[in-house]
């Protein structure tokens, strides 16, 4: 075989797969988005027929209340979650990087358990923590005099942003743990010659040092966030708080299986993605344009 | 590292894959040596106290259903969720997990297997083949596959589900494996680690000394860069192994028939059931129980080499 060739034989078996279930879906969607179905027929039984219908159904969805109201509730949500979320990773991580904590393998591989319980699996398990009569803690709140409803309508979103940050501050954390580690030593040996804290280490040295670290989980949890769908899905039986169409990918999902609107679920699902994109591009953008000032 | 600042080390994949490998994870718990000297007894029990109730925190759900897979559904609902019932019947709540519904529990575990199994491997083989491609080789059109790559690593996978069941559909491979199977065979985020490490690993000079050998540039790949890359790969199949096991939307979307359900959407089914018959509690509590057990052990056994492959992820911050 010519080197010529080579790579293209080598690429073939991932771009024939990563064409034809991103690239192709994504196109489709596009073309679905800017078309309509039109019954014909009182009833429909003179078939369907295909019409483009321009901008008509993001339109519909951008004037859609619930749809809108779903997009401002999950940018609530990723401004508290991703930020208490961030915070506490990057605490956990600073700590167990000091040398005054105790077995710090162990309380790391504790806090990155979670990860490794699939969305669905650890759903259940918090909301059955949720539930009153079956839950511990609801409880233990009680005899404390605290009358907490997990599942109320006020209530239950951030008891779902308790099972994302459940699951993902561990991880959050190893991925800024492993760039702390790229510290090199000589900085902490300056450090301490200069007579700094612990605390001024962290401020100084730690913290800008792992900026790029902070950018990625920042960016993944935020594009996370877009996505947000198992677990308000999974609790929708037990809330009378979460609707149909609760999160932006809720509402997608619901238009096309639900109501049958092929074109608005389109639309919503292409909305979902160039959002996610440019959040993305921005990020990336605000990244590299402070590293370069530095 | 003793040479490098962090904007050296960005940019400089070898220090990065040096720092990511598994052998040097090895090596004690890597914190900074030279740091110990300020260490004082209270903040090291203040330090540790912190750690100790976050630990709780991250634990509760996994005791809980540890405890409760035990009980009866009385003892469920009549005795605390935090410690033992009466009666202690947790095989019996395993044998009826797993005999519910003629045996599906076990399906739906096979099921699962075979999906993320099947799904990782393959996924990584292709990412590598073409990781390495886009690192080894100059070639017109090298750039454009770089950004329609990256591209597709921004656009959120459940945005693609609802088209993707719509293209399924219409060729009619909805409601079988494959329509599971088939997304889960590309991992873009896995090329990206590959040609990343790739392009550090595998010196020129070793591809150079093979062809003049006369290998094959196949050969090559196989028996010259894929030892070299045996991290990376490690790092990609447990990286998509987890993303296909935990995937919820795109088996609900492309699946109607229970028998083909992995078990995320097969344990949902049955906690579905709870509120009109309550003995499904018991089934979805133990089942839960058992599909936590292997995934836990995998990741404690397994976080020294996630945490390399972490590593490679955040060069490309």
């Amino acid at each position: 075989m010519r080197s010529r060739s080579a790579p293209w034989v080598l690429l073939a078996p991932f771009l024939v797969v990563f064409i034809g279930t991103m690239i192709v879906p994504i196109v489709m969607a596009i073309g679905y988005s800017f078309s309509s179905v039109e019954r014909s027929g009182l009833l429909g039984e003179g078939g369907l027929t295909n019409s483009f219908a321009g901008f008509e159904n993001y339109v519909k969805a951008l004037s859609n209340a619930n749809f809108v109201e779903s997009i401002g509730r999950m940018v609530l949500f990723g401004i508290v979650q991703v930020t208490v979320m961030i915070v506490a990773a990057t605490v956990l991580a600073l700590l167990l990087e000091t040398a005054n904590a105790k077995w710090p393998g162990f309380f790391r591989a504790t806090y990155f358990l979670p990860y490794g319980i699939p969305g669905v699996i650890a759903t259940i398990l918090w909301s059955f923590l949720y539930i009153p009569g079956l839950s511990p803690i609801v409880d233990v709140l009680g005899w404390v005099g605290l009358e907490i409803d997990f599942l109320g309508p006020n209530m239950v979103l951030w008891s779902i942003a308790n099972i994302v940050t459940w699951t993902y501050t561990g991880y959050n954390m190893l991925i800024i743990i492993a760039q702390l580690k790229a510290i090199p030593g000589e900085l902490y040996e300056a450090a301490k010659i200069d007579g700094a804290s612990g605390f001024k280490v962290a401020m100084a040295i730690q913290l800008p040092l792992i900026r790029p670290a902070l950018m990625l989980t920042i960016i993944f949890s935020i594009i996370g966030t877009l996505q947000l769908f198992a677990e308000p899905r999974l609790m929708q039986t037990m809330s009378a708080g979460i609707t149909s169409e609760y999160t932006p990918n809720m509402s997608a999902y619901a238009f096309a299986f639900q109501y049958n609107d092929v074109g608005m679920a389109a639309a919503q699902a292409v909305i979902i993605a160039v959002s996610a994109f440019l959040l993305s591009a921005v990020a990336l953008g605000i990244s590299s344009w402070t590293e370069k000032r530095r | 590292m003793t040479t490098s600042n962090d904007t050296q080390h960005r940019q400089d994949p070898v220090a990065g894959r040096r720092k990511a490998s598994p052998a040097r994870a090895r090596e004690g718990d890597g914190r900074a040596g030279t740091r110990d000297a300020g260490r004082k007894p209270t903040t090291t029990i203040l330090v540790t106290a912190i750690l100790a109730v976050v630990a709780i925190y991250f634990l509760v759900p996994v005791y809980w259903v540890v405890i409760n897979a035990t009980k009866s559904t009385e003892d469920l609902f009549g005795t605390s969720g935090f410690w033992f019932g009466e009666s202690f019947q947790l095989w019996e709540n395993i044998k009826a997990v797993l005999s519910a519904n003629g045996g599906i529990f076990p399906r739906w575990a096979v099921n699962s297997v075979l999906y993320a199994g099947v799904g990782s491997v393959l996924a990584t083989y292709f990412a590598v083949a073409a990781g390495y491609a886009l690192a080894k080789y100059r070639f017109p059109g090298r750039r454009f596959v770089y950004v329609l790559v990256l591209g597709g690593v921004l656009v959120p996978g459940t945005a693609v589900a609802l088209p993707l069941f719509f293209l399924f559909s219409s060729i009619g491979i909805t409601n079988t494996y494959w329509s599971v199977l088939i997304p889960s065979l590309v991992s873009p985020f896995g090329l990206f680690l590959a040609s990343i490490y790739a392009s550090a690993a595998v010196p020129d000079e070793l591809l150079e000394a093979g062809r003049i050998d006369g290998v094959g540039e196949l050969g090559l790949f196989h028996r010259l860069a894929l030892p070299q890359l045996t991290p990376a790969i490690v790092t990609i199949v447990l990286f998509q192994f987890v993303a296909i096991w935990n995937n919820y939307m795109l088996p609900l979307v492309m699946l109607a028939d229970e028998k083909l359900y992995p078990i995320t959407l097969g344990l949902d089914n049955w906690r579905a059931q709870t509120d009109r018959l309550p003995e499904f509690y018991q089934l979805t509590t133990g089942g839960a129980l058992l599909s936590v057990i292997p995934l836990a052990i995998l990741i404690l056994v397994l976080q020294r080499f996630w945490r390399g492959g972490l590593t490679e992820g955040s060069i490309k911050g």
